[in-house]
């Protein structure tokens, strides 16, 4: 197990060192949700209406903001070659990977929330709930981040291309979180939609680490 | 198209049935086009093996194939008589690959590099490759011949297996192309093997790889 602290460790060094991605991360999220009462107006009725989806939608594309980089740095300098020859499978070395890029953008993502939840009125009575559903739902955006990011390895300009292949597989778990939070505010059960989250994270992980094995086997070959 | 040069030191013959490192009846196939076919060989305790050719002959690519970035066309490559393509385990434990490029993190120091390698704390390490003085550097003040002797840290703290060294000496001045040359020897010493691309030792056996067509 050695290699896996020692991954998690290198990679949150380089991520929160001078030109890292941690900091880009959590600047951009905080002022992504605060230029929406800019743009929608600042009825407080609105906004409370929106909040969860605002927040949600930023953590999505913020988790975004450094996925390009999360193996292709790793492809340039040839420690992918390394990670691929190690005794230790590829796929414990991914998970390492998805925990590092989980702990600098979705977890400042998770802890920030209630501020940002704050900023946009919506109800003290469903700040948990938003933090619940994001924590929950968080790894999971790393968790398929990393797919597209191994799969994208192949193409040269592939910044956008990781977007198109990622969104449209991470919508579900926005759709839940969402869920959650609208459930308490209606009075709905809120169990559900986050036990289908729970679930989405539980069957999605060993799928993740295996695809994105795969993926950076035939990025090397 | 594939030239045997007898080695200066033969193998015996006798032992090529329990050899360490065996190659099969390897062929490459990259692109459309076929870089070398039928090449066998093996290699025992403290054997070398030097991979010469012009460039383009697939020398970086049969260093690959050995060890298992890249699938053979056909062939096999085996370690202690096991395949290394169905049971990886065993080989990637004594196995080093050092390929063009020296995994180095530009942003980390030199210290931080080595303790991410795990040969941090390894008597001899530092000092083999000249590295001393360095630690507290961040890897991308240094020259490339001294990235490059950051990235062969990791291949000294694992001697007495088997070294896969594609142009190690790249940006390497003369003296530390000595140490290198004295790390392989101490290798070879406790009964490691070593494949080089684009190297010179003395008493090593060589493969040649001709041009392509």
């Amino acid at each position: 197990m050695t290699t896996f602290g020692a991954l998690v460790r290198r990679d949150l060094a380089l991520a929160t060192r001078r030109g890292g991605d941690a900091a880009l991360t959590l600047v951009f999220f905080v002022v992504a949700v605060a230029v929406f009462p800019f743009g929608v107006g600042p009825d407080p009725e609105l906004l409370a209406r929106i909040a969860a989806g605002i927040i949600w939608v930023t953590a999505l594309l913020a988790s975004m903001t450094s996925l390009e980089r999360l193996y292709r740095a790793d492809l340039e300098d040839g420690s992918l070659e390394i990670m691929a020859l190690s005794a230790q499978p590829l796929e414990l070395q991914v998970a390492a990977k998805c925990l590092a890029h989980w702990m600098t953008s979705g977890l400042p993502v998770v802890v920030l929330s209630p501020l940002m939840a704050m900023l946009l009125n919506l109800d003290v009575a469903a700040w948990w709930i938003l933090v619940v559903s994001l924590a929950i739902g968080t790894p999971i955006l790393s968790l398929i981040g990393s797919i597209g990011a191994a799969l994208v390895l192949g193409a040269r300009k592939s910044g956008a291309l990781v977007g198109l292949i990622v969104l449209p597989l991470q919508v579900p778990v926005m759709i839940f979180g969402i869920g959650a939070v609208e459930a308490l505010l209606g009075g709905a059960p809120v169990l559900p939609p986050l036990l289908i989250e729970a679930a989405i994270l539980i069957a999605g992980t060993p799928l993740a680490l295996l695809a994105s094995a795969v993926a950076l086997r035939m990025a090397i070959e | 198209m594939v030239e045997r040069v007898p080695a200066t030191d033969s193998p015996d013959t006798s032992r090529e049935s329990e050899a360490r490192l065996l190659v099969d009846a390897l062929a490459c196939e990259r692109g459309g086009r076929l870089l070398f076919e039928d090449l066998s060989f093996s290699l025992n305790e403290g054997d070398a093996l030097i991979v010469e050719g012009p460039n383009g002959s697939g020398k970086s690519s049969l260093l690959r194939i050995i060890a298992g970035l890249l699938a053979p066309t056909s062939g096999q490559v085996s370690w202690r008589g096991l395949d290394t393509r169905k049971e990886p385990q065993p080989w990637r434990r004594e196995m080093v690959f050092l390929g063009h490029l020296n995994a180095v993190k530009s942003t980390l120091t030199v210290r931080e590099n080595l303790a991410f390698l795990q040969c941090d704390d390894l008597p001899g390490v530092r000092e083999s490759l000249n590295l001393e003085g360095l630690d507290p550097l961040p890897a991308a003040m240094l020259s490339a011949g001294q990235m490059r002797r950051l990235a062969l840290a990791r291949v000294a703290a694992r001697p007495g297996g088997c070294w896969i060294l594609d142009e190690p000496a790249a940006n390497l001045d003369a003296d530390s192309t000595a140490r290198l040359d004295g790390l392989i020897a101490g290798h070879r010493a406790r009964g490691g093997i070593v494949v080089l691309a684009a190297h010179a030792l003395d008493d090593a056996q060589t493969v040649s790889l001709g041009t392509p067509g």
